[in-house]
């Protein structure tokens, strides 16, 4: 017998979304939601929006200051004729990094979030209708600056990279585990600096990264000289021809 | 801070999902691993802020944190680590599949039984 409501039947008390448990105060709904059921809703919404136009989106997450800006710029640079490419940039302030990406002769949207310390996907939902998908190939999302709160929001987004600047020190993925754990690809950036620096060591990163059992490839990355942007192009465009047969399924069906 | 987004978008459902029913929220309970990226204290936090005014003010906030588990994809053993050392307890391995910790979502709401449902 059920100790709750007294009643005999102990099927009627499975763990079904919406079954009603009477307690001897009120009543108990089994709900089993997503805390952010409804961000996921418009995400995957989002998501088949890119699918339907081919886009391969990236959401590129890092610290404040790691170089995903400056990293965008190279990109943008070195696969000019190859991928056409289009940024949604997050910042709380300033149009700042619009403007260098439409510098470096790229669609740019400036999401400006006030306080927010994160995108979410309403916010790039509402950005993408400002973008022509159709003449994109790669959609690169510039997370807020931040290595706790983007890593709870799916954007709609196909891969997250994430930047570990050899600046910022080693221990970063055992510091934030979430975020680490969150990335699709580690890039190492600024390692012209490492030098300078003297106590970051890559393998160290990786072991780290490893220890949240992340099996994601790591690369090391000099935006600024050019160093590993070969690499990162290749991993980029591997990942857009995995896009693309996706895609034409799609529009097959 | 993203607890505060997070506990809004937690209380549209649960006032949703109240709505539905018919009643006002006694009790909300979450289950909220160590792997979500929430803070089990912020969201409580903002929880009377967030909750002000809907059918959720007042309720209790009832956050369970399960501990983070995994099993080794190599040897097959299940074993409870720390969130940021995912790695097997028997043979050390880091290929692990997460059991469980990253858990983010609401696992039943507690309705006064004062109102009638609308049904």
């Amino acid at each position: 017998m059920c100790k709750v409501c007294g009643c005999v039947s102990e099927s009627g008390h499975v763990k079904v979304a919406g079954a009603i448990l009477h307690t001897e105060t009120g009543r108990q709904i089994e709900v089993v939601q997503a805390l952010l059921g409804e961000n996921d809703r418009q995400a995957e919404h989002n998501r088949a929006h890119f699918n339907a136009a081919g886009v391969l989106v990236v959401n590129l997450m890092s610290s404040p200051g790691a170089g995903k800006t400056s990293l965008l710029e190279a990109t943008i640079q070195a696969v000019h004729g190859r991928l056409r490419i289009a940024v949604i940039e997050g910042d709380l302030e300033t149009e700042n990094d619009a403007r260098r990406i439409r510098g470096a002769g790229a669609q740019a949207v400036q999401i400006t979030t006030g306080s927010a310390c994160h995108l979410d996907a309403g916010m790039v939902h509402a950005a993408l209708h400002t973008l022509a998908l159709r003449d994109i190939d790669v959609l690169f999302i510039e997370n807020v600056g931040n290595l706790v709160c983007p890593a709870s929001f799916d954007l709609g987004q196909h891969r997250n990279v994430v930047l570990l600047s050899v600046t910022e020190g080693d221990d970063k993925p055992e510091k934030y585990p979430v975020m680490f754990r969150a990335a699709n690809l580690l890039l190492v950036s600024k390692t012209d600096l490492t030098e300078a620096v003297g106590d970051f060591q890559t393998l160290r990163a990786l072991r780290h990264f490893r220890h949240l059992a992340n099996p994601a490839p790591m690369l090391e990355i000099s935006a600024r000289k050019g160093d590993g942007m070969a690499a990162w192009i290749e991993w980029l465009m591997a990942e857009r021809a995995r896009c693309r047969p996706a895609k034409v399924a799609r529009a097959g069906e | 801070m993203h607890e505060l987004a997070i506990c809004e978008a937690m209380l549209q459902q649960a006032v949703g999902i109240a709505r539905a029913h018919g009643g006002r929220v006694k009790r909300i309970n979450l289950r909220v691993g160590p792997l979500a990226g929430v803070e089990a204290h912020l969201l409580r936090a903002a929880f009377p802020l967030a909750a002000a005014g809907t059918v959720c003010e007042g309720a209790v906030l009832v956050i369970e944190t399960p501990a983070v588990r995994v099993e080794c994809q190599i040897c097959g053993v299940a074993s409870y680590v720390k969130p940021n050392r995912l790695l097997c307890g028997a043979c050390g391995a880091w290929r692990v599949a997460l059991l469980t910790g990253d858990e983010m979502r609401i696992e039943s709401l507690e309705l006064f039984e004062t109102e009638t449902a609308n049904v």
